[in-house]
This record gives C-alpha cells, structure tokens and sequence, in this order.
C-alpha cells in the first residue's frame, strides 16, 4: 500500500479509507494525547515487574535481561496505572510541558 | 419467459430478494418493518433461499449487522419502513461512508408523530442526504424490477455505494397487482456474483475498515463520495440498458410522460405518477397539453437532465410527498428549482405539498394542479408558489 498523508489528493485515497494492510495501528503515535508524564527513576526500581505488565499502552519496553527501560513516550497516554501500582516509588507523575 | 403473477408490492419486493438470494438479510420483522421481513423470513425456513436470516432486536442492529456482513465480503439486504429507517439513521451513513453496497427496501411510511403509519415519503426525505442511492417506483413492478437492478448498480467499481428502493407504504405494498416475474436462473444470471475486491475475510490482505478520519481526510472521503454517486448515474443507465435488453422494460432515470409536446408539467415520485398519468390521459382528450416528469432516479439527482426535460413547458408543479416545515416547499421541489435556475431554466414553478400522513390523493385533486397552472400561464403570474393539496383550511 502506498503512504497516504495529509497531502495525498482524493483520487489517490483509498475509499472509505480503508487500509489494506494489517499492524498498521503502531504508525499512529497517540503520545501526543498526554497531559501528565510518568517519569522514571532507576535508582528506586527494584525490576519487580509490576509495571509493564498493567501498561495498556505497551510502552515500556522489557530487554533481553528482562529488565525494564525507561518510558516509549510515542504511545504512553499518561494515564498513571504505572505509577499506582508501582511498590517502591520508581514512577512518579508529572505535569506535561511544565520545566522544573 | 415472463410469469404472468398478481402479488402486492411486499410480496413483488420479497420475491426479488428471494431470487437474488443475498448471504445475509438482517432486519426488525415487526412493527415498524413491512411484511417483507416476514414473508423473506418463510423463504428461509422452507429452504428456498440459503440466507442467513438475522432476526436483531432494532433497526440500529439491522443495518449494522448488514454492515457487518458485507464488509466481510458477503451480498446483504434489509427491509423497513417509517421509524424503522429513523432509528437506522446513524447507520445509514456509516454503511455509505464504508461503501458498502447493501440494498435496502423501504415501504415508504410517514415518520410519527402525532403517531401515524401511513403513506408518505418524510421517512426517504429523511435520509436524502445520507449518500444512498435512491430509486423510486410507481408501482409493484417496478418495486421489483428496481430491486432485481439494485446489486449491479450498487456494487459496480465505480459506484460502491448503498442502494435504497422505494414504494409507496399501502397504495402499492399492500395492494395486490399484476406483475410480470422473471424466472429464477434468468435473475440469477442477471444479477450476477458478487466479487468485492477488497473484504474483511480475505486472508491473502489483512484490512482495517471504517479507521480514524480526521481534518486531514473526511472532507476527501466525502468528495470520493459525492463523486461516486455522479458516476451512478451512466451505471444506472447501462444496467437499465441490460435490464430492458434482458427482460424488455424500459427504464431511465426519469420517466416523461406525453411531456414531449407539454404545456403544463406536473413533477412527482411514486404511486401518484399512476394518477397523474390517468389524469394527463384525461385532459389530453379534451385537448390540454399536460405531461408528467416522474422521478426514478431520486438520489444521484439527475438534475440537468430534468431542467432540460422541463425546459419547453410553460408551467411546473412539483408534488412533495413530505413537507420540509421549512417555509419553502418541499424536498423535490426544491432539488427541481434549483436544477433549473443552475442549467438557465426559466419556467414558473410552484411547490405543493401533498397526502401527508396517507391522505388520499384523487385525480380530481390532480386535475386542480393542472388548472392551477393553466391560470398561471394566462395571468403570467404566482400568487403563492408554495401550496398544499389536499389540506382542509377555514374558508375566507
């Protein structure tokens, strides 16, 4: 299937917009929907592996040691559920776009 | 060859979809549906079709399921009628926007309230916008034959678009006519198969249908809509082309009726067309140039070509079946007016609207149109171009 974008004439999109094409749903980042952020702390996280089993989003990403990176911001939505379940205070969350 | 058979227009609309034999008919079988549901429904259980009958709880779920259903890449079909299209509504578009070619039967019934559940056309006017293709028949016959052309034109490349037939609710579906049935293989034949090219069950192309449709592309899709439904207008001529070939009657996206010659021009849709050709035959003998326009093809609206069949009368009445309650007469007639000013028409024109709620329309009532028109060609002049037929007022 050809790129279709916000420049893409009518003649060449598909109709109804249908997509023929399967898994195509990670090329749409919803990260951009988030008000708060959950940030990371490594020097609290004990790897229990609490955290990215609840996320719904899929965006923390598990190496090959079965350790825990830091936070896929193309899709975390900020929803928190992370941070509520998380025993030792590793996540904690903050207001989007604000510096400290 | 033809059978020679009298059925009422639910029957003639159920026995077309009986010999299409779609995959799924998905409807509502009781009040506000039509015997058609029912009648389809007996088909299944006698095995006379291979259907699968999805009996839902709602219209909503009707057209939904239809949705469904042909998305997945089968041939799906509903019936209803009134209230029963009100509560499909949101559907309605879905199904367009999807290019779904589902075919859908509408028996023609007043949208309550007051509570009412007879003929008129508010429940079509209703979804005239909703990017269906609406074709309207006069009588059992051509409910029938509509029907049996319905798929080809639906569902041709250029079109994918879903397809709505309509007759009128009592006058034609409940009344029993002759009507000339063609046999199973020939409908079969003509009909065809149904081969989408791109469907939900296809295993070689996974695809994703009805996605997220933002600022960036819905005004695009609804361009591809509207284009579509320009381009149904030569597929319904080349499919009515087969059609008459194949079974020899004769259809175009309106019929002119002794208009050829006309004075005077009464536009309309429908069960009233028959009336109004009795009434032109009438005045015809006593040497009055009247002539008929009945619209077939009501949605694409094949505006420039009725401007120009309109173009040499002298005086023009558009019947409405359904009031608009917006001041400026009604639907068609509105879609009528506007064709002409836009192709450079310039002839008196005037709205009525008519037998709302089923009340009766007579061939006197008609014949009052005609003399109404004759006066505005002698005077040159309309008192009021938005009229009602048949309304009982206080007199002055």
């Amino acid at each position: 299937m050809t790129e279709i974008n916000s420049n893409t004439p009518m003649e060449k999109l598909t109709i109804g917009g249908n997509i023929y094409q399967a898994g195509n749903a990670k090329e749409f980042k919803t990260g951009d929907w988030r008000s708060v952020r959950p940030v990371f702390h490594p020097d609290k996280c004990k790897q229990c592996g609490m955290c990215f089993a609840v996320c719904p989003e899929n965006s923390i990403p598990v190496n090959k040691e079965y350790k825990r990176e830091d936070f896929n911001f193309d899709y975390c939505k900020g929803c928190g559920v992370c941070a509520k379940v998380c025993p030792f205070g590793a996540i904690t969350m903050e207001e989007e776009g604000v510096s400290k | 060859m033809s059978i020679r058979e009298r059925l009422s227009g639910n029957e003639a609309a159920a026995t077309a979809m009986k010999q299409i034999n779609p995959d799924v008919v998905a409807a509502f079988p009781i009040t506000p549906s039509t015997e058609i549901p029912q009648y389809f429904s007996t088909f299944v259980a006698n095995g006379s079709v291979d259907t699968e009958f999805v009996a839902v709880e709602s219209e909503h779920s009707a057209m939904s399921a239809c949705i469904g259903a042909e998305a997945a890449g089968s041939r799906a079909m509903t019936a209803t009628s009134a209230n029963g299209l009100s509560l499909m509504w949101e559907m309605i578009y879905i199904a367009s926007s999807l290019r779904l070619p589902i075919v859908l039967s509408l028996v023609n019934r007043a949208v309550s309230g007051p509570l009412n559940i007879h003929n008129d056309h508010s429940d079509a006017m209703g979804v005239r916008d909703a990017g269906w293709i609406m074709l309207f028949s006069e009588n059992n016959q051509e409910a029938y034959d509509n029907l049996l052309m319905a798929h080809r034109i639906a569902e041709h490349k250029d079109v994918m678009l879903p397809l709505m037939v309509c007759q009128d609710g009592f006058i034609t579906s409940h009344s029993i006519e002759n009507i000339e049935l063609e046999e199973d293989d020939k409908v079969k034949a003509f009909v065809g198969k149904y081969k989408p090219e791109h469907f939900l069950l296809n295993k070689q192309e996974p695809m994703a249908i009805g996605p997220l449709d933002l600022q960036a592309h819905l005004f695009e899709h609804k361009a591809q809509q509207a284009d579509a439904m320009r381009k149904a207008k030569d597929v319904i001529l080349e499919v009515s082309k087969d059609f008459e070939k194949t079974f020899g009657r004769k259809y175009g996206l309106f019929e002119e009726y002794k208009l050829d010659d006309a004075e005077l021009a009464i536009v309309c849709m429908n069960s009233t067309a028959g009336t109004t050709k009795f009434v032109v035959d009438s005045l015809r003998e006593k040497g009055i140039k009247a002539g008929l326009l009945k619209i077939r093809v009501f949605r694409p609206f094949p505006g420039e070509e009725i401007a120009k069949a309109l173009s040499k009368v002298k005086a023009v009445a558009v019947l409405d079946k359904s009031d608009s309650l917006n001041g400026i007469g009604g639907a068609l007639f509105t879609d009528v007016t506007s064709s002409m000013f836009t192709n450079n028409v310039q002839v008196p024109t005037v709205s009525y609207v008519y037998g709302i709620g089923g009340r009766d329309t007579t061939s006197k009532q008609i014949e009052s149109v005609y003399s109404d028109l004759q006066e505005i060609v002698k005077s040159g002049k309309i008192e009021n171009p938005y009229r009602y037929l048949g309304l009982r007022k206080e007199e002055k």
